[in-house]
Formats: C-alpha cells, structure tokens, sequence
C-alpha cells in the first residue's frame, strides 16, 4: 500500500493541470477558439500547454497574432518556425493594414499599444470567434490580479471589472450571446517565476532576445530600448552597447530590455528569482502612463 | 532565431501549493492583512511598493496604506474598499502560496464565494473593537457550507485594544461557540495587528500572553495532504481526444482532470450513467503514460473496450459510484441582484462537465444568518441569501454529496436569458 503522502505533485505540476483542464474546457464548450500568439514566452508556453492537453491529437484551433508592424525579427521568425512546425493555422491582425485601410490612426506618442485594440477586435469579428487564449497572468499587474479566468466581453469587446460572473470550483461559465466572446486565461495562476521553470523542464526553445546578447541601447526612465527602426533616440540619449535581454515581449517601440548577464535558462531563473522588479514595470513604457493604464486598456477590449 | 536549451532542465523544486483566502467584514483588515504579508515575506517588488507609497502619500495618508497592493482597481481605490476578489502569490521555503482577497461588503459576497470556493484555507477576520458582526457569521458559515477544510479567526487591530488578552479571549469564545453550530472541521485563532505586523510573519512582542504560532508559521505547517479524497474514483469526462491523422490511428483517449481517487491500468472500471464496465487499458498524459493518476492531475484514460463515452460522462468503480440522479436537494447560495429564486423558476446547470436545465421544486426553508434559524415560510431568495431548495433535472447528474466530494457535489445555476452565474450550489442528498 502507498501511502497518501506519496499522492503529491509539485506546484508546477499542478499548474500544469489545471492550464490543461481549462483548455480543454474551452475546446469542448466553445464554437471557434483562438489562441493569442504574439512569440512572447507566455504565448509559448500556452502553446506548449494546447499540445500537451490535446495529444496525440493536433492543436484543434488556429493562433491569431495581433501583428503592431512594430516587431523584433527574432520573434517573427520564431512565430513562423513554430506554426509551420505545429501545423498550425495562423490569422494575422495587421495594424499596419488597419492603418492603411483607415480602421485606426495612429496615436500622437507613436505607440501602438492603444490602436492595438480595435485590430483585435475586428478580426474576432471577421473570424467569429467566441473565446481567445491569452497568456495573461494575474501576478503581472494589479488589474490583472482581479480577472476571472473566464472573462466575459460584451459585443464591444469590453471587460466591467465591476460585473464580472461569479467563477466557482473549476466550473467555468463560456455561455455568451453572438457577438459576445470569452477572454480565457490558462496561465492565471503563474508567476513569471513559474513560466521560466517550466520553459527549463520542458526545454521550450525561445526566440534569443530572452537571453543576454549585445545591443545597441540608449537610456530612458531607467529603461534600456535597442535603437531600431521603431526606436529613434531623442536629442541627447546616448546611444551605448550593453549586455541586456528582454523580459517581456510587445511592441519594439515600447518594450524595453534589462541589463542581464544571463545567457542560459537556469541563469534566468536566478536572475527572475532575485529580481526586484516587476516585469512590467522594468520593461514596459506603455503601463507607465497613468496609475491605471492597464485596467483602462482592458476595458477597452485590450488583454 | 531561436536558442535551443542543451543543459539539462533546472527542476523546479517540488513544493505544495496551499490555497487560502480572506473573510471577514468590511474594513476589518483583510486586504491590509495581504499586503503586511507580501511586505513581511520580502514578496514586493520595489516598483510595487513605491507605487502604492506614491499613490498613499497623494492621498494625504499618515501611513503606507498595504491594502493597495490588492485593491488595484479605480473604483476599489476611490471607494476605498475591495469590490472584487484579487490573487496574489508568493513562495517561502516550504510552500508556494495563491492568495484570494476578497471583499467584505456585503454587495459583494458573490465575489467573496468565488474566493472561497477553492480555497484550502480561509482567514476569517474580525475587528476586535467591534467584535463579531453579522458579515463575519455569514463568511464563517459561507466557509463551512464550501467545506473549506481549514478555518483560522484573526482577531485583528489588537493595537486599537491595547493588546487586551480579554478582548482577544471573548471574541475567540463567541466564534469558537458559533462554530460549533457550523461544520469546521478546522480552527485555529490568533490575534494580530495587520497594520502594524504583529504574529504575522513573527510572533508579537506586544502580546506575550499569547503562545500560538504566528500566523504564517501557521500557514508554512497546516496539514492540507488528507484533506484529498483518494478513495473514491471520480473521473469526468471532459472531452473525447480521437485524432483525425493517418499516423495514429483508432486512438480513442477520454480526457479529464481526476476528481477524486486512484486511477491504475487494470482497475475495473464503470462508466455512468449508461452503466457499462471496463477495464483500463492505459493512463495516459501528453508526456507518456502513468502508473497511477489523482489529483488534481489532468490525464488521458483509455479502455480496454469499445464504449460509447462522451464529454459529461464519469467513470469510476463499479462496487463505488456517484448517484446518478434527476432529483437532487441542496444547498444554494442566491448571486442575483436581479431576479430571486423561486420555485417553479427554471435555469441551466454545471455540473463537472455536464450541463443540464433544472426547476426549482421547492424551497424547504431560508437561514437567518445570525441565528442560524431556518425560515420555512419564505418563498424566495434573494441576492445573498442561502437556503435549501429541491430541484428537478433535464438529465441526470452524477453526483455526490458535496460534503463528501467538493467536484462532484457542487453545480452553479445560470440564468438562461442573461447567462449570467447567479447561483452556487452545494448538493446534499441526490437520487
Ligand atoms: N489600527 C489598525 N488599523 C488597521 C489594522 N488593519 C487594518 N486597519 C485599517 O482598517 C482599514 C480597512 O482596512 P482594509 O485592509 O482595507 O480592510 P478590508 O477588510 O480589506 O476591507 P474590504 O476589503 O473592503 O472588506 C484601513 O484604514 C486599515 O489601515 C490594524 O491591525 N490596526
Ligand atoms: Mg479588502
């Protein structure tokens, strides 16, 4: 006889579980998922997550990339190596091409973090898509602490932190009306902390620009940004090598990189684990814009 | 580009994960509570801290004001209370933590039940200025109708008593007399200062009359392992994996998370509600197969014969098995501020991962709260209030008591029209 003491599973497994059951919950009970696939490692590892919940079977639904036009050519690269590898079917949600057709304009920073939004939003509505896999967690932000795993949208694509559905158990509530949808968040209960773990069990290989390289970077509130065609140093701003890396991955005129010797995933792991900074906090410009940038955006439709 | 990782994997150290959320009245320290022990545990990050610091020192506080940490949302800031439950996590050594916060105000219970419904461990806490108060009895009986296994009372703001041991005696005496009416299984009382950090993550000097742990030694040490059933073998069906590919063929895997009990290769196994048995061919996961599966771990089972099986079925043990049941009696807490439950109403269920219609065929009685009295004339309920209701469904349910099984013994109720959550239910006879 074993004893009960034997019947453990570790933290990550256990988070395993649980991303894999509500995957498979959406799979079962809606009618055209989707999952957000920017090349990020959250996006990764979710992906990581649909293999495994549904094998030996192939990933039953297609990944949408909300493409800003703002991109690191390593991410790019990788987003193309890992769905031809996957077979996957990838629909791409041009800002660039929202631009142009006069969808959106762009805004009076540059960023495109806002005009995001609406391009996410008509693409659902061309693909008809009722719930999107997104790699939020809730330890990145104080908004996204507050949000159900199942997050309901109104037919304007908007989240009412103040409205959400009661979420019990592991019984998630999907029932929308047409035009409706469902926001899922499989890695809800991760930490960055969590991710890199799993990235270094599974040995997920990830775009470079996670691990230290040398880059031309300039300064700003205590942020390093690589100087690219997206990125133009103001007056001033010197332009200097560093080993940096990225700890997020979004949009390359406001995602910025952090000082970093780390070139392996188990030096990551110390780093991140002696960290004193959140991730947000030392690599986005865009949640730096008011106390509630985050939860603003969200309202708006945004993840 | 990509960088393929060669050195072999940095295993995450194998540590359990405790659940445990806040409950108590409104302003009686829940979220100031969260906030003292992320601060305690070094668990912030500088730029954390420095915006709640930021926003603190704009409104004119005299202190940090911790509860910030939690309460991120525009409206919770404004209002100066928490209307929505938030997680937070943080690890020591011994244990990974997912902390629920929620709200005390009444309002919001809904969102409070939400918190609990998970938990392994609930902090109910209590002002000791003020004592036990209605709100607190409805948490403490909220926490033992969702059977979370582990209680703990934090009599808090102690600084406000002048670290009175009389004080903290009477109101431990008064819950503890309370809980005795209720079904905790578990309970635990220390008294704290939340703002000031007292038997929090040390013990308090300013209490030495008190001589229990602090409360995360508490936390860091309760036993959670048993609080698992492994007996009874409880599996729902979730979804049917069967590729369509010409390299695995006639694969045929029935996925699900384990609910409860040990599934092995060989067991003999009966699937409901059609009733047929089985063997286990395999217990498969994406990564190979397993010797044994339980929970919570999400696997693949495959039979040795050809049954027709779909999503919301359940397999377990043909000598132990769940009723499989149309009429079900339960326990229902009420989550709409728009419509009551009333008999004869008609709503969608889920149960596991069934889904089926119900009418509500009569409401045996509602509960006074504070007494505990049951109430056999009401003909509703309405937003917050508990009662005990008998319904009727489309299709049977595979279920268990939910005293003996929190996943098969709990179904929420969905209004039909706005599809919204509005009850949570907790079965206590089914046949
Ligand atoms: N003196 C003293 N004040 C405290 C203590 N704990 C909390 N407070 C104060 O009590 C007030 C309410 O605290 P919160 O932590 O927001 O209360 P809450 O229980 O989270 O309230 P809701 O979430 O809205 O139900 C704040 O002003 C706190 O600073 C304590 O131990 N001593
Ligand atoms: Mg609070």
């Amino acid at each position: 006889m074993t004893t009960p003491a034997a019947y453990r599973v570790s933290h990550l497994d256990a988070l395993e579980a649980e991303s894999v059951f509500v995957m498979r919950e959406v799979v079962a009970e809606m009618e055209r998922p989707v999952l957000l696939f920017s090349g990020g490692k959250d996006s990764i590892v979710m992906l990581r997550l649909a293999q495994k919940a549904f094998a030996p079977a192939n990933i039953p639904f297609p990944v949408m990339h909300v493409d800003t036009g703002h991109n690191f050519p390593e991410v790019l690269e990788y987003r193309d190596q890992r769905v031809a590898e996957l077979g996957l079917q990838l629909v791409v949600a041009s800002v660039p091409e929202a631009l142009a057709s006069g969808l959106v304009r762009e805004s009076g920073d540059g960023m495109r973090n806002r005009i995001q939004t609406p391009v996410l939003l008509d693409a659902v509505e061309k693909h008809r898509f009722d719930a999107l896999f997104g790699g939020a967690r809730r330890d990145e932000e104080k908004a996204r602490a507050k949000e159900r795993v199942f997050s309901f949208r109104d037919e304007f694509g908007q989240w009412d932190p103040k409205n959400q559905r009661p979420e019990l158990w592991s019984l998630y509530n999907g029932r929308h009306h047409p035009g409706e949808s469902i926001r899922v968040f499989p890695l809800s209960n991760w930490t960055e902390l969590d991710v890199w773990h799993y990235i270094a069990r599974e040995r997920i290989p990830l775009p470079s620009i996670y691990y230290a390289h040398e880059r031309e970077v300039i300064e700003r509130d205590g942020m390093f940004y690589a100087v690219n065609e997206f990125f133009r140093p103001r007056a001033g701003e010197e332009r200097f090598k560093a080993q940096v890396r990225y700890r997020t991955v979004g949009d390359a005129s406001c995602t910025a990189a952090v000082r970093s010797d780390a070139d392996t995933v188990e030096k990551v792991i110390e780093e991140v684990a002696a960290t004193r900074i959140t991730e947000r906090g030392a690599t986005r410009g865009d949640d730096r814009v008011s106390e509630a940038a985050m939860e603003d955006r969200k309202r708006e439709g945004y993840f | 580009m990509t960088t393929e990782i060669v050195a072999p994997p940095a295993e995450a150290r194998p540590m359990d994960l405790l659940r445990f959320a806040t409950a108590g009245s409104v302003d009686d320290g829940k979220s100031t509570l969260i906030g003292r022990l992320l601060y305690d545990t070094k668990s912030l990050f500088t730029d954390q801290l420095a915006a709640v610091e930021a926003v603190s020192a704009a409104r004119g506080d005299e202190y940090t004001n911790l509860a910030l940490l939690t309460d991120g949302l525009r409206a919770e800031r404004e209002q100066g209370i928490t209307i929505d439950v938030a997680y937070r996590y943080f690890a020591t050594p011994r244990r990974k933590f997912i902390i629920a916060d929620t709200p005390g105000h009444i309002q919001y219970t809904r969102n409070m039940v939400t918190g609990a419904s998970t938990a392994d461990l609930a902090l109910i806490l209590v002002d000791a200025r003020k004592g036990l108060v209605e709100q607190s009895r409805r948490h403490a009986f909220l926490c033992s109708l969702l059977r979370v296994p582990h209680l703990v009372l934090c009599v808090n703001k102690m600084d406000l008593v002048d670290w009175s041991q009389e004080v903290y005696e009477r109101i431990a005496d008064e819950f503890t007399a309370f809980a005795a009416k209720l079904d905790v299984p578990d309970l635990t009382v220390v008294p704290i200062s939340a703002l000031r950090g007292d038997n929090i993550v040390a013990r308090s000097e300013n209490m030495p009359w008190y001589e229990g742990p602090s409360l995360l030694h508490h936390l860091e040490r309760v036993h959670i392992a048993s609080d698992r059933n492994l007996v009874d073998v409880r599996f729902p069906v979730q979804y049917v994996i069967r590729p369509q590919s010409t390299t695995v063929t006639d694969y045929r895997g029935y996925a699900g998370q384990v609910a409860s009990g040990v599934l092995k290769p060989g067991d003999e196994v009966m699937v409901l509600p059609s009733g047929f048995t089985s063997r286990i061919a395999a217990v498969e996961t994406a990564d190979g197969p397993v010797a044994e599966a339980f929970p919570p771990m999400s696997v693949t089972v495959r039979l040795a014969d050809e049954i027709d099986i779909s999503r919301g079925d359940l397999i377990c043990r043909p000598n132990n098995a769940p009723a499989v049941a149309q009429d079900i009696e339960a326990m229902v807490c009420w989550m709409d501020e728009t419509t009551p439950l009333r008999v004869g109403g008609r709503y969608a269920i889920k149960h596991t991962t069934r889904s089926a219609r119900a009418i509500v065929r009569g409401l045996h009685y509602r509960l006074d709260i504070n007494s505990l009295h049951r109430d056999e004339s009401a003909d509703e309920l309405r937003l917050n209030e508990i009662g005990r209701v008998r319904l009727r469904t489309t299709v049977p349910l595979l279920a268990d008591e939910y005293r003996r099984n929190r996943t098969t013994g709990g179904f929420v109720i969905i209004d039909e029209t706005t599809n919204r959550t509005v009850g949570a239910a907790m079965i206590v006879e089914a046949a």
